[in-house]
């Protein structure tokens, strides 16, 4: 128990009684930390738009028993731009409910706190529509379990490798395709994000494969956490 | 182990049900009511029967009404023409108390939350629209919080509303009057700045 400083992103909020809010923030030393931000909700709370989600802030907060207590936010970020378009509001809306999600608290994960403000960053700074996908597919990965892209998750086969199986977590081939067809293009985008050729891939120009790898993605990571991500749907109707 | 009687532990339950309303505090409030005056007492049971009874959605604009329309909308003093979208009846209120809008309104129902999953088709969206032609509308004013939903919401709206030859405001957005300046967050102070007027000499 005490007072702490830590640097987070707000990745979700809720309404707390008349005026409050409880924010969840992934932070690079604590993991997931859920706190209360009293007043936030009143027009001349001293908090403003500080704790809005998808702000990266430095924060000041009094560690309590089940939730803690925020008492001073500095923003780092404010990301003003994803919140002014509504394809980016939503991309940057799907990244911050997988990074909730994943993320354990007290489990300090600095490399999960530092994807998420480089993929906010890159998506405010103009990224394409694959930033959301990379970013799904990295936390994947950082979580050990990176869909295997080289060999049917089946036979291990090399041949042709045309179908997915988010369940299996892995891509098959022809005599034992499964799941979803997936495309030689996609393929190779999907192996790109992990193999250091993201930053080409995201600064190339936008092409069918990208919607099938946002599906891809998608898919691998609702698996992964037996659960739909809402924030993706949520604009379609 | 000491219970209390089913009727006192009925109203304690009850009670309990309500938002921010926790087991300890229900069980003030239950004794506050059985110490009360009878008459207190009844007089609330019957606010909130008659208020249950008679209180149902407007059919034009969703605030609250106690008939097939409410107040605003069967007032034919207000302006035609402008609807300003909100998210609750209660905005509608914190907007009437201004005392600066003469048109009608319409609310919502709540605002679009990705991250809580609540797209345009669980709020009054195809309302607004389906309003559009028959009213003749020119301007929506859209109020919705100037959060991450509120902001969400209005976005969304504009590009359904732009679609269908409407011109579309949105709230201002700045420093509260009577705050003060050094407290203001970057993107409030921001939104100010881009938002400045003349001042006439």
């Amino acid at each position: 128990m005490g007072l702490y400083r830590a640097r987070g992103v707000v990745v979700r909020t809720y309404r707390l009684g008349e005026a409050d809010r409880i924010v969840h923030l992934v932070t690079d030393a604590r993991g997931k930390v859920r706190a209360v931000a009293k007043g936030v909700r009143r027009t001349k709370s001293r908090f403003g738009a500080r704790l809005e989600p998808g702000s990266h802030v430095s924060l000041l907060c009094w560690e309590g028993r089940e939730l803690d207590v925020v008492n001073q936010a500095e923003v780092l970020d404010s990301f003003r731009g994803l919140r002014e378009d509504l394809e980016r509001m939503r991309a940057a809306a799907v990244m911050l409910e997988a990074a909730d999600l994943l993320s354990q608290e007290r489990h300090e994960d600095p490399d999960a706190y530092r994807m998420l403000v480089g993929a906010l960053r890159t998506l405010e700074a103009g990224g394409s529509a694959l930033v959301a996908p990379a970013f799904l597919w990295k936390l994947l990965a950082a979580d050990g379990v990176a869909p295997a892209l080289e060999t049917c998750a089946s036979c291990g086969s090399t041949g042709p490798l045309v179908a997915f199986d988010p369940v299996d977590a892995g891509v098959r081939c022809r005599a034992c395709r499964r799941g979803i067809p997936v495309s030689a293009e996609a393929l190779a985008l999907l192996r790109a994000f992990g193999s250091g050729g993201l930053g080409a891939a995201l600064a190339g120009e936008a092409q069918p494969a990208w919607g099938e790898v946002e599906r891809l993605a998608t898919q691998a990571m609702e698996a992964h956490l037996e659960r739909r991500l809402r924030s993706v749907h949520v604009l379609d109707g | 182990m000491a219970v209390y009687t089913p009727a006192v532990q009925r109203l304690i339950d009850e009670l309990g049900k309500l938002p921010g309303i926790g087991p300890k505090s229900a069980q003030r409030i239950a004794f506050y009511l059985l110490r009360a005056e009878r008459v207190d007492v009844l007089r609330l049971a019957d606010a909130i029967r008659s208020a249950k009874e008679h209180v149902s959605f407007c059919q034009r604009c969703w605030n609250v009404a106690e008939g097939p329309e409410c107040e605003i909308c069967a007032d034919p003093r207000r302006e035609a023409g402008t609807i300003c979208v909100v998210e609750e009846p209660r905005d509608v209120v914190a907007v009437e108390r201004t005392g600066s809008f003469h048109g009608r309104y319409h609310v919502l129902q709540g605002a679009i939350s990705p991250i809580a999953g609540i797209g345009p088709a669980q709020l009054k969206v195809k309302e607004l629209l389906e309003r559009l032609q028959p009213e003749a509308v020119e301007e929506v004013i859209l109020c919705t919080n100037p959060n991450y939903e509120g902001e969400a919401t209005a976005m969304y709206l504009a590009r359904q509303l732009h679609e269908r030859g409407v011109r579309v405001t949105r709230i201002a957005s700045g420093l509260p009057v009577g705050g003060d300046l050094e407290y203001a967050d970057e993107l409030t102070l921001g939104r100010a700045l881009e938002g400045r007027r003349p001042v006439e000499g």
